[in-house]
């Protein structure tokens, strides 16, 4: 297996309490893996870590064979590290259409750019076209973001994502939020990420989880208690002993 | 990756939120508000050249604060660079060449943005507005002590612009730097508009609205803002340029923190990120200042206070932002 994502034992401590713990992990390109876990797990403070967001105590990323530590997030956007955010971060005041065409112009290095526009940019418009029709935005492509409705925002994220053209793509709580009906549409945004990607994603919703992911990795208190198949996971003893009374409560939170 | 490449492109055209008409019918109302003015003032026009430099120094606030996010109350030490700069080409170098003086202009004001945006850009949020105070108070403190170039307190001295292309003199009318000014100002705001749609700006503007968001997308916050910076010194320099060779003395008072502050009240008061509010924002303040001033020298700084109260409780987006957003309101219906 050629790997393009290889975590070996992260460690972190927040204040004496062990956040992350020898959590190693191994993807190839076209994995589809879902990280689940009760609240405070240690999902997000994992996909911190690997982002660059926080700095983790110990342990190595590497990414395409290129070890990322010491490198800030930005640079490991650059070298095709993506990430998505549980809580939507998108610019209020921009449409769809120029969230697209920044992120587009960022992946080829012409941010910097003080002259001209995206919109005399022939191949620019094309393949912010092509992303939005990939992911049913169109009717909503010059709207501001404040204004369209949040499943909307929620596959924006993963357009946005898409356009940086990742390696690796994490995401943190696609469907969070979403209305129920929304869902189906976020799912086949998942459906249809490029074959060659990996994929890493985070998500409470058990029946998203079995449909997309070819491998579950179970997180309990900042260690893995599981990786293996989505058919497995349900029979697993310490599974079940880490989602008693909290599974519950995380199924009507999310 | 299937996903990110078009498979076919759709015959369809969009088109952009923005129309090229509308460029034009902006410079075209800057050229019929300078006519306008000069008929308005035709013995006064030192004031109006005075507002289109100080139009510049609140363009330049507007591209940091408006369109960046970064607030700051220390932007007349990149006005009084410029006004520096262009005062000792002339006065020490025998650089009288107006156009010359306001290249300096331009790079002195730079050099001042870059290097309080190193300062200013290492601190956040209210810290920022601390450090650009400190940066304009050393500017002034500097300038202050170097008699011998800035003529200290006295003000620096012996700026003699040569004629417009050798042939229009900066007389006692004003009339010369008047037209130079507007054609500063409409080659300045054509540049501004080209830049504000550019993917520089937009980057800009995306960090204003969440920096986060654009480091998560590889982009440098930082030198973004730097780089914005130093164009917004080149703006301020160009003004404080325009008002060494209209007055021809470069006083302390354009590296004022009273100005930095008078600066930003003034983009408020027209609408912060856009370059109209901050053309409209300059002009109102400055001559409702010379009007109400003259009309009731002990009140004029109640009743400009009362003013700008009016505006931000009642149209807290500025007048030119209020009024644009009512428009489209009025349009939508
Ligand atoms: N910056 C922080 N400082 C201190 N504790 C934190 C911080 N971020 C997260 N934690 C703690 O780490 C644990 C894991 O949090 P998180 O990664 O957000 O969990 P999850 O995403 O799995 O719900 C929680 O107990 C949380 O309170
Ligand atoms: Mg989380």
């Amino acid at each position: 297996m050629n790997a393009v994502f290889e975590v070996e034992r992260l460690n972190k401590t927040f204040g004496g309490l062990a956040v992350t713990q020898a959590v190693s992990l191994t993807m190839a390109p076209g994995d589809r893996v879902a990280l689940i876990g009760p609240n405070g797990a240690g999902k997000t403070t994992f996909v911190n870590l690997v982002t660059g967001h926080l700095k983790p105590d110990s342990g190595v990323v590497s990414l395409a064979g290129e070890q990322l530590n010491g490198m800030n997030p930005m640079q490991r956007v650059q070298r095709g590290l993506v990430r998505s955010f549980q809580v939507t971060r998108l610019f209020p005041e921009m449409t769809p259409r120029e969230h697209l065409a920044l992120a587009v112009l960022q992946r080829q290095g012409r941010t910097g750019r003080l002259f001209g526009t995206f919109w005399s940019m022939p191949e620019v418009l094309e393949e912010i076209e092509a992303l939005l029709r990939t992911l049913g935005l169109e009717g909503a492509a010059d709207h501001k973001v404040a204004e369209i409705a949040y499943g909307q925002q929620r596959l924006l994220e993963i357009a946005f994502a898409l356009a940086l053209r990742p390696k690796v793509l994490l995401l943190d709580e696609p469907a969070a939020g979403v209305p129920q009906s929304e869902t189906p549409r976020i799912e086949s945004a998942l459906a249809g990420l490029p074959a060659d990607l990996a994929v890493l994603m985070i998500e409470h919703d058990m029946d998203l989880v079995f449909r997309f992911a070819q491998r579950v990795i179970v997180l309990a208190a900042g260690t893995i208690i599981f990786d293996g198949a989505p058919g497995e996971v349900t029979k697993d003893a310490r599974v079940r002993e880490a989602y008693l009374g909290s599974y519950a409560d995380d199924r009507s939170a999310a | 990756m299937n996903a990110n490449h078009p498979a076919s492109v759709t015959g369809q055209v969009v088109k952009p939120r923005f129309s090229a008409s509308a460029d034009w019918i902006g410079l075209a109302v800057i050229l019929a508000a300078s006519v306008v003015g000069n008929l308005l003032f035709p013995n006064n026009l030192a004031l109006l050249t005075r507002v289109i430099g100080i139009v510049m120094l609140v363009l330049s606030v507007d591209l940091v604060t408006g369109f960046c996010g970064v607030a700051t109350l220390g932007h007349a030490a990149l006005f009084g660079a410029g006004a520096y700069a262009a005062g000792i080409a002339a006065a020490h170098f025998g650089i009288s060449d107006p156009f010359a003086m306001i290249a300096a202009g331009a790079v002195g004001g730079a050099v001042a943005g870059l290097i309080s945006g190193l300062v200013v850009l290492r601190s956040h949020g209210l810290g920022q507005l601390v450090l650009s105070i400190a940066i304009v108070n050393l500017f002034h403190e500097a300038a202050n002590k170097a008699t011998s170039w800035t003529g200290g307190s006295d003000g620096l001295t012996d700026i003699a612009p040569s004629p417009l292309f050798g042939v229009f003199g900066f007389d006692l009318w004003g009339r010369t730097a008047y037209v130079l000014g507007i054609a500063l100002l409409v080659i300045v705001f054509f540049l501004l508009q080209r830049l504000s749609r550019s993917p520089f700006g937009m980057l800009c503007r995306g960090i204003r609205q969440d920096p986060i968001r654009v480091a998560a997308m590889g982009a440098s916050v930082k030198k973004t803002l730097l780089k914005m910076y130093i164009i917004s010194g080149a703006v301020a320099g160009v003004g404080g340029g325009l008002n060494a060779i209209s007055t021809q003395v470069v006083g302390l008072d354009s590296l004022s923190f009273t100005l930095s502050a008078q600066a930003l009240v003034m983009l408020v008061l027209g609408g912060t990120g856009s370059l109209y509010g901050a053309i409209i924002g300059t002009v109102v303040f400055m001559l409702f200042e010379d009007f109400v001033s003259a009309a009731n020298p002990f009140h004029w700084l109640t009743i400009m206070g009362a003013l700008l109260v009016a505006v931000v409780l009642f149209a807290p987006r500025g007048i030119f932002g209020t009024s644009a957003q009512l428009f489209d309101q009025w349009r939508r219906r």
